[in-house]
């Protein structure tokens, strides 16, 4: 685990500059798509990044940090290849959006803003997704799936963990 | 040059003027707290609220922040304003009891119980500290970081900072973590070891600012039929 984490870490510091550069020019040094595009790419953000980005656009650090942390979709620690949001507004709420996040907490193993140990997973809460009408709600990889019950998601996790294997 | 009316006094007054400026002006006092004379403006604290506007539409501003116009009419402590300050500080006191600054204020104002449950944190978030990194010391090296309940005050990845010269400006501006009152105690969270027991005493008339309490003649002691007809007069006037 140690060892593939090192790796990327070191990738990262190489292709730094000419992928910023393009970020930079692309959004015309505005920041937060800056860090969107690093957060799509390395599914985190790594500190070296941020302390370039900081550099590259004149501004302090602290900025570039308390945004990276203000902001839910970013994240400073690696998440999951998938991330798997569960809606607990009012209508999946009453519809039995909690029974949704029991499910997966038993599945995976981890609490809700937690990852997998073999970093396939993101379990992750919103309030409202905006489609409360095929409630309860869950998004995998920005592909929504509306009228969940308990052995539908039982159904979903095991295709994804069969393509998986058959990637393998 | 704007005109407006602060507690009843009349005055024209530069643009360029916060109301907060305006009441110092002519020596009404306002509480602040995240107000600093040598700082940018914020309005985080909401201590120095005022209430602006006649009649039935008043609305509560924060003074520090919000520039004079032509005709306003500004009341500094309405029983409005004194009801919402009073919460304001039971919520700073709630968050971190043990601030000489907060206790003092809250002897001065008059407030003689906390609500809420005691937190016992070290910060209140005004973000003096934050303000005079940047704009005083030119350093940049403190920010708030996360938000919410999780909301914090430190330097990037919590590590010292490249840019922290280790000035203590920081520490010196902030009215909650370094000056700690020793009267405040767990079983009773408000100190009120300052409190005055030399009280103003009632006049015979009130109105919505003369009565020091904020109460507008409910505690009964000022409420005569005779005062009660001049209250009358007043109003139709």
């Amino acid at each position: 685990m140690t060892q593939s984490k090192k790796n990327v870490e070191e990738v990262n510091i190489i292709i730094d500059e000419v992928f910023l550069d393009k970020s930079i020019k692309k959004h015309g040094n505005f920041l937060i798509p800056i860090l969107q595009d690093i957060q799509e790419s390395y599914r985190y953000l790594p500190e070296e990044y941020l302390i370039k980005v900081a550099e590259k656009l004149q501004i302090p650090l602290i900025n570039v940090y308390g945004v990276a942390t203000f902001y839910q979709s970013f994240g400073l620690v690696p998440k999951g290849e998938h991330i798997i949001t569960v809606c607990l507004g009012t209508a999946c709420y009453i519809r039995g959006g909690t029974n949704m996040v029991d499910v997966l907490t038993k599945e995976l193993n981890i609490k809700p803003g937690e990852t997998t140990k073999d970093k396939k997973f993101t379990l992750e809460t919103v309030h409202c997704l905006g489609c409360c009408a095929i409630s309860p709600v869950m998004v995998i990889d920005d592909k929504i799936y509306g009228n969940l019950t308990r052995a539908k998601l039982r159904k979903i996790l095991n295709r994804f963990r069969e393509n998986e294997e058959k990637l393998k | 040059m704007p005109k407006i009316k602060i507690d009843g006094i009349e005055f024209d007054c530069p643009e360029y003027w916060t109301i907060l400026d305006a009441a110092k002006f002519i020596g009404i006092n306002i509480p602040t707290l995240c107000y600093h004379e040598g700082l940018s403006t914020w309005g985080g604290c909401r201590l120095c609220i005022v209430e602006i506007g006649k009649d039935i539409n008043t609305k509560l501003v924060s003074s520090c922040t919000f520039p004079v116009q032509e005709g306003l009419y500004i009341r500094t402590a309405s029983k409005k304003v004194i009801k919402a300050r009073k919460m304001i500080l039971e919520l700073l006191i709630a968050q971190n009891p043990t601030a000489k600054v907060l206790q003092d204020l809250a002897s001065k104002i008059g407030l003689n119980k906390i609500r809420f449950k005691p937190k016992w944190e070290n910060c209140i978030y005004c973000g003096l500290c934050i303000r005079m990194c940047e704009e005083q010391m030119m350093a940049k090296a403190i920010g708030f970081v996360n938000r919410g309940n999780k909301l914090k005050i430190t330097t990037p990845f919590d590590k010292n900072s490249e840019d922290c010269r280790r000035c203590g400006g920081c520490i010196y501006i902030c009215p909650a973590c370094t000056i700690r009152c020793e009267g405040s105690h767990p079983e009773s969270v408000l100190c009120n070891g300052c409190y005055n027991i030399l009280q103003p005493t009632c006049l015979d008339v009130h109105d919505n600012y003369s009565c020091w309490m904020g109460l507008e003649g409910e505690c009964g002691i000022c409420v005569t039929t005779s005062t009660n007809q001049k209250i009358n007069e007043k109003k139709e006037i």
